[in-house]
């Protein structure tokens, strides 16, 4: 806890759950962007369409859920679609207006690597994988990213492009034949990014109250750029802040119930 | 038509040695019980096929009964990392597998043609995705209509499907219900199939709509309740992620792991699984 009163992962959250409106059709990654959609959802979004990639569309879990297919999400949904309708009406359809993920390691121009840490053929770190994540990042309308700021995720050049964000800037994209507008915000735990419009190169905007420059790029593995304008974020309001430790408790008991795995 | 038999017995008559086999689940009604009979039948030498490899897959890696995994998301959800899938990717133990990684939106397709009986799957994906330069099987066709390119992959077959299920009627008829992931198409892309069922009864007392398995697309049905633990079979009992964040530590130790693959599979049977569940059907 920082002596503003809201530790700087609740502020993550916070501010990443303030980009998303009502009238926004998510796709949600577990994790951190599952509790900023949840908050946006419980706080000024009620009217937010939440999609998990199990298949469950307009879902309202009343506790986080700890898979992307925990039953809580399929009780609370408007329908539940099995995951090739999924991936094929509802993603590659066009119908999904944010796509948000997380990231283990990121560039700058909002590459993301959730693969390997190392070669490919003889990884250091064998990590899960891309999941749905190269065609969520390619099938949305746009993409928001959540991530903890460190200098092993935020990389000068990531080890395996799992989902493509801008490639190597500039109209990237536009070569490739993508037609969406790939990542247009990050969110950590200290500041909100933009990519720049024409380098596409992610750039801060906004800092977190009381973190400054020297914090930010120190938590950074490239050269940070910050925009000239560079504002502070609004700190979490009150009940900003009770929805969410009150979803986090509510998560919190409901993932310990039950003896614990004496037979997994 | 579906047989009715003992799930050992299931095993043995539908899976053999170099099978290419899947035990689909998404999150949902994973078949843990089939899995845990397979390593007890001591099978070898499986290419196995998921979406999404979780601790079952560990598991059957763990003892070393797996040649090759395809796959296209190899985590434990929420908590982390599959140490026994990394342990033989990174250190080759107790051999190294071979990997051939998709996106979920191909693999998805590619049981969706599996089931269609098409011998491969079109989709737009992978654009820019890494995945390409390092899995053959990931190419690309170009649309006679509109020159689009577009991605292509093999569909996907295997030679038995196992899957869990809420129930089956007395005729073989299988429903199931809730998050159904792409159990359907696993079952109908695959010569053979096994359900494990939570309850066999007389009506299945499903909607028009519902996902049902006509008795006559199955080859064997066993009633193993609990059989999914501790993934959960909704309308029965939830999820038991305390099991799941437990997983981790098990699996993080060879000692440890074998220890408990002796205790809680190899000197288990199919009939334990209502037992670990009996503390969570209040919550269902």
């Amino acid at each position: 806890m920082s002596d503003n009163g809201f530790t700087s992962n609740e502020m993550m959250t916070i501010a990443a759950s303030r980009a998303l409106k009502s009238a926004d059709v998510c796709f949600v990654g577990i994790g951190a962007p599952s509790a900023a959609c949840n908050i946006a959802r419980l706080t000024h979004a009620p009217d937010i369409t939440l999609i998990y990639e199990s298949g469950t569309i307009g879902t309202a879990p009343n506790v986080l859920p700890l898979s992307i297919g925990d039953g809580e999400l399929c009780d609370t949904a408007v329908t539940t679609v099995s995951v090739p309708e999924m991936f094929r009406y509802w993603l590659q359809g066009g119908r999904v207006t944010i796509g948000f993920l997380g990231a283990a390691q990121i560039d700058r121009f909002g590459n993301i690597n959730t693969t390997v840490i190392g070669d490919y053929d003889a990884p250091k770190t064998r990590l899960p994988g891309g999941g749905g994540a190269p065609e969520i990042a390619s099938s949305c309308g746009e993409i928001f990213i959540t991530l903890k700021q460190s200098r092993r995720s935020m990389v000068d050049k990531i080890d395996f492009f799992t989902s493509f964000g801008h490639g190597e800037g500039g109209d990237h994209r536009e070569r490739l034949g993508i037609t969406t507008k790939g990542p247009t915000l990050m969110v950590t735990d200290l500041a909100v990014w933009k990519p720049d419009p024409v380098t596409r190169e992610f750039t801060v905007v906004s800092m977190h109250p009381g973190v400054t420059r020297e914090m930010v790029q120190a938590e950074c593995g490239w050269t940070v750029r910050f925009a000239d304008q560079l504002e502070e974020t609004p700190a979490p309001t009150e009940t900003e802040l009770k929805t969410l430790r009150d979803l986090n408790a509510r998560t919190k008991a409901a993932h310990s119930g039950g003896k614990s795995g004496e037979a997994a | 038509m579906a047989q009715f038999m003992t799930l050992p017995e299931a095993v043995a008559q539908n899976l053999k040695s170099g099978d290419t086999a899947a035990f689909e689940g998404f999150t949902h009604l994973i078949p843990h019980a089939s899995a845990h009979e397979a390593i007890r039948q001591g099978v070898k030498d499986l290419t196995l096929v998921r979406m999404t490899p979780d601790v079952i897959y560990d598991q059957l890696i763990g003892v070393g009964a797996v040649r090759k995994l395809i796959f296209s998301y190899a985590g434990n959800p929420g908590v982390g990392l599959l140490r026994r899938v990394r342990d033989s990717v990174e250190n080759g133990w107790p051999h190294r597998i071979e990997i051939e990684e998709h996106s979920h939106a191909a693999m998805a397709n590619a049981y969706e043609a599996g089931a269609a009986g098409l011998p491969f799957a079109v989709f737009r994906g992978y654009k820019g995705a890494g995945l390409p330069g390092v899995n053959k099987n990931i190419r690309a066709v170009t649309c006679p209509f509109t020159g689009e390119e577009l991605a292509a992959v093999p569909a996907i077959r295997p030679d038995v499907s196992f899957i869990h299920a809420q129930k089956a009627d007395r005729n073989g008829n299988v429903l199931v219900e809730g998050i159904v992931g792409v159990q359907k198409e696993a079952v109908l892309a695959a010569r053979r199939s096994v359900v494990t069922v939570e309850e066999i009864v007389d009506d299945l007392d499903a909607h028009p709509n519902s996902c049902v398995l006509p008795g006559w697309a199955v080859t064997a049905i066993s009633l193993v309740p609990g059989g999914a633990h501790p993934s959960y079979a909704h309308g029965y009992y939830p999820r038991d992620n305390a099991s799941y964040i437990a997983w981790d530590k098990i699996a993080a130790d060879r000692d440890t792991f074998l220890a408990w693959m002796k205790d809680n599979v190899l000197d288990a049977r199919p009939e334990d699984f209502a037992d670990r569940v009996k503390h969570l059907r209040s919550a269902a």
